[in-house]
């Protein structure tokens, strides 16, 4: 039987149970910008297809609402061995799956088989459902996951023991990500034998706070409360209406169409700011945009050359013309809401006199140079052709002329992550809230002294390697902290990189909606909220 | 009739097939390659990014890949889409019955806004009847739509609380399955009591939107129209034998007068499912426009090419009819040799 006509039926059978109840359900509608691709998260990458799938299910370990402090989750405790390299999850029991979702009555709870089958099937070619649904676990592989994992195993039906090939503290971090989410081995099993493996990944089932009733494409996505472990979500159905369109968002939500929403137009924040039914939420971004000059490309190997160029750029106006009021002026390479954050660092002043006098004193006169930007809105940067062209006109006034460069998306990346640039724009957005996610990434270097693929500025320094290097292999907090703090002292010593901004991220509540909070990964989460009648 | 029929239907072969070729150079030659695109900062490694774009035959050489696609058009397979992994003709035809209902009732309006509004400026020509008509039918004509739905969704939806801001259905109170696709019979199917006026009522907005400029387009045609007919010598020999103003224009001259109209509708099927795209994403609607707006940015090629064309098939059968129901009414044509 085709999945759509499959979905058509569960549907049904759901929404005559739900229309019986529906005069007294208490709802909450959010309003999403786009459609999910498929509803597991083992195989997106697109923060819509997460959101869309993200009640479902819970992972072993999970980021506090509105922060990322990792809290125990299907994983009710966990143990790491002293090596580093052994983590020992004692799994929650008495955890239920969805039940009746696509015609699947789970006979057991969850246990450690779910918690295996659900990495093995990202990380084994073999896995019968390896394959299934394109096979393509970006998420998985793109946080090394697979150099990392040795072997996980269960000592008994409430553990698993998972080995690492090296002691990594971000693990945790990891693992709290929604591509580490738990699915129902018995569920795929169920498909797989009644012929249908690719409808797993879009009728989900899992044990989160709501179970999926029904999704009409490109139009709704239906959800309803599940009294699980968790405990019962304070809405009865929570409902995702895709609505693209930002401005038609916000008339939405102003009507009470809907009662959250996502990714307001800048130009609507003031007008939300007063309007006495809305609450604006903000939150800085986990998030930093940049102006990377190639260290590998003279004179921006020299460190007082850099500086210079710092010195030359006015930021507060970038602030103010391009982030329009939604952002904060970037010290440090990691974001302030992010521990480790260093509060000591002295930001560069914007002096135009004294940049020009490096200049000359480090010998750069008449300095032609291009200057990156990226063709697409990015979170960390709202339109990179006018900062583009504002940096443009600050170079000019010490002497730099800058050719302004750019290229398609993803021929930009590549481009830039091949050192083709002399400066550019690009920036990052934190994938798990751990510093190593952003210093490691963006600034480090393997082995040999090379620059990691996302290491944009091109630069190494030996010591700043050394100090995250440690940090990623020891799990002792402060020791942690002290090293990624030693690590951006030196990189605001050697501005491989102008910090320019961490963008704000606002979202939009009705005044009856509380228990709502932002996430600082930029997901969208509902299992503690509630809406008043 | 039948030669007529079957000259036309062989005169679809060529269309289909530069369509076919138009439409697969067109998408290539926008920028972006679909898997790279679609990634964040990481990117994708070199190798990867070679066994993804091996696994969707974008390896191969372009002429390759135009067989192969063509071939599965042939065969009536659209391809798989990149995104979803869904058949193509599968998203379509789920999308589709959400379009053709807006379609229709944004002709609909258009119609029967437009023929009697163009006929009455044409009988009261010169009036400040006529010129207001006529500016306002311009001014219709030259709105964006995208403007025209964001500023009735805040008058009428916003300010006023007349209609619903988007969707086709109050999502808290009435649930139900699209069993046909489209709203107004799913929701009649569903027994849930108000939940056709419900659909209606969301129906009203974006068909209005929709179908403002079809309106203006057919105010003046029959405007036009009517105004050639009414000097006719058998308009003329109607009223000097002392027939009512009423049959006159009514019958004589409007029967006759809505024969160029008539075919400018069927012309303005293919604008009404251009703008579709935009009134879709407006309000919300889960038709092929949208869609097809999302698979641009998605760069994924089989559903832009799976839809454009079946989109044009959709297109190409509405002129086709229109040219059929042309020789039905105008028995000049009808009895051409």
């Amino acid at each position: 039987m085709k999945t759509a006509s499959l979905i058509r039926i569960v549907a049904l059978a759901s929404s005559m149970l739900v229309a019986a109840t529906v005069a007294n359900a208490k709802s909450l509608v959010y309003c999403s910008e786009g459609s999910p691709e498929n509803f597991s998260p083992s195989i997106n990458t697109t923060g819509t297809s997460l959101d869309a799938a993200r009640p479902v299910y819970n992972k072993l370990v999970q980021f506090e609402p509105g922060g990322t402090s990792v809290n125990p989750a299907l994983a009710e405790s966990y143990e790491v061995s002293e090596d580093g390299k052994t983590l020992t999850f004692h799994l929650r029991k008495g955890v239920k799956f969805h039940s009746g979702v696509n015609g699947f009555t789970p006979t057991r709870d969850f246990n450690a088989d779910d918690v295996i089958w659900s990495f093995e099937r990202m990380w084994k070619a073999e896995h019968p459902y390896a394959k299934v649904s394109g096979g393509s676990y970006d998420y998985f592989n793109d946080m090394g996951m697979p150099d990392l994992l040795e072997a996980i195993t269960k000592t008994d039906d409430n553990t698993v023991v998972m080995k690492l090939t090296a002691p990594n503290a971000p693990i945790l971090a990891n693992l709290a990500m929604d591509f580490a989410t738990i699915h129902s081995a018995e569920y795929a099993k169920f498909l797989m034998d009644k012929g249908t493996p690719e409808q797993f990944d879009q009728i989900p089932v899992g044990t989160g706070s709501f179970s999926f009733v029904d999704y009409q494409k490109d139009a709704v996505i239906r959800f309803k409360a599940f009294d699980g472990w968790a405990g019962k979500p304070k809405v009865d159905d929570l409902i995702f209406a895709i609505t693209p369109d930002a401005t038609a968002r916000y008339a939405k939500l102003k009507a009470n169409e809907c009662q959250i929403m996502i990714a307001p137009n800048p130009a609507d924040l003031a007008a939300m700011g007063q309007d006495p039914d809305i609450n604006l939420m903000s939150q800085a971004g986990l998030n930093i945009g940049y102006l990377a000059m190639n260290a590998q490309k003279p004179p921006f190997d020299k460190p007082e050359v850099r500086k210079a160029i710092a010195m030359a750029i006015d930021r507060d106006a970038i602030l103010k013309e391009v982030y329009q009021g939604a952002g904060q002026k970037a010290k440090n390479p990691i974001p302030p809401t992010m521990w480790s954050y260093d509060e000591s660092t002295v930001d560069h002043e914007y002096n135009p006199d004294k940049a020009k006098e490096a200049l000359k004193a480090a010998g750069v006169e008449n300095l032609a140079t291009d200057l990156w930007w990226m063709p697409v809105q990015r979170p960390y940067n709202p339109n990179a052709q006018r900062m583009a062209e504002m940096m443009q006109a600050d170079l000019a006034k010490v002497g730099i002329t800058a050719t302004l460069v750019s290229y398609e998306w993803g021929e930009y990346r590549k481009r830039m992550q091949a050192g083709e640039h002399q400066m550019g724009l690009l920036g990052w957005t934190g994938d798990n809230g751990d510093p190593d996610n952003f210093l490691a990434v963006l600034l480090g270097c393997n082995k040999e002294g090379v620059p990691n693929a996302n290491n944009i500025p091109k630069w190494c320094d030996a010591k700043f390697q050394e100090d995250i290097t440690k940090a990623v292999q020891i799990t002792d907090i402060t020791e942690r902290t002290k090293l990624y703090q030693d690590a951006q002292k030196i990189v605001a010593a050697q501005v491989p990189w102008l910090n320019i901004a961490h963008s704000t991220v606002f979202e939009p509540t009705r005044k009856s909606v509380s228990g709502y909070k932002i996430s600082p990964f930029g997901a969208h989460e509902f299992q503690d909220v509630d809406v008043a009648e | 009739m039948l030669r007529f029929l079957i000259k036309r239907l062989a005169l679809t072969v060529p269309t289909f097939l530069a369509l076919m070729f138009v439409t697969f150079m067109m998408i290539r030659l926008v920028p972006g390659d679909p898997i790279e695109v679609r990634r964040g900062e990481r990117g994708i490694s070199p190798e990867r990014l070679e066994q993804l774009r091996h696994e969707m035959g974008l390896d191969q050489p372009i002429w390759q890949q135009f067989l192969d696609y063509a071939n599965g058009l042939i065969h009536g397979d659209f391809g798989v889409s990149i995104v979803s992994k869904t058949p193509i003709l599968q998203e379509f035809l789920t999308l589709f019955p959400a379009t053709i209902e807006l379609t229709f009732f944004a002709m609909l309006i258009a119609t029967a806004i437009g023929v009697p509004a163009g006929m009455m400026a044409a009988v009261k020509r010169g009036s400040v009847y006529d010129q207001t008509l006529m500016g306002v039918a311009l001014t219709g004509y030259s709105m964006p739509i995208f403007w025209w739905g964001l500023i009735l969704i805040l008058v009428m939806s916003n300010t006023l609380h007349l209609t619903p801001v988007s969707g086709r259905v109050d999502l808290i109170k009435y649930f139900y399955p699209p069993v046909t696709g489209f709203a107004l019979i799913d929701s009649l199917l569903s027994g849930q009591k108000g939940a056709f006026l419900d659909a209606l009522h969301h129906l009203i907005l974006p068909s209005i939107v929709l179908g403002t400029v079809p309106m203006a387009v057919i105010a003046r045609m029959t405007r036009s129209s009517m105004l050639e007919v009414l000097e006719e010598d058998y308009v003329r020999t109607a009223r000097a034998k002392g027939l009512s103003a009423r049959r006159v224009i009514g019958l004589h001259a409007l029967r006759n007068a809505l024969i160029p109209v008539i075919t400018s509708i069927g012309l303005q099927v293919g604008t009404l499912l251009a703008g579709a795209v935009l009134t879709e994403t407006i309000f919300s609607w889960p038709g092929v426009g949208k869609w097809l707006i999302e698979s641009i940015s998605r760069r994924d090629y089989p559903a832009l090419q799976g839809g454009i064309m079946l989109i044009a098939a959709c297109v190409i059968l509405v002129n086709l009819l229109v040219d059929l129901m042309y020789g039905l009414i105008n028995p000049r044509i009808r009895h051409a040799k």
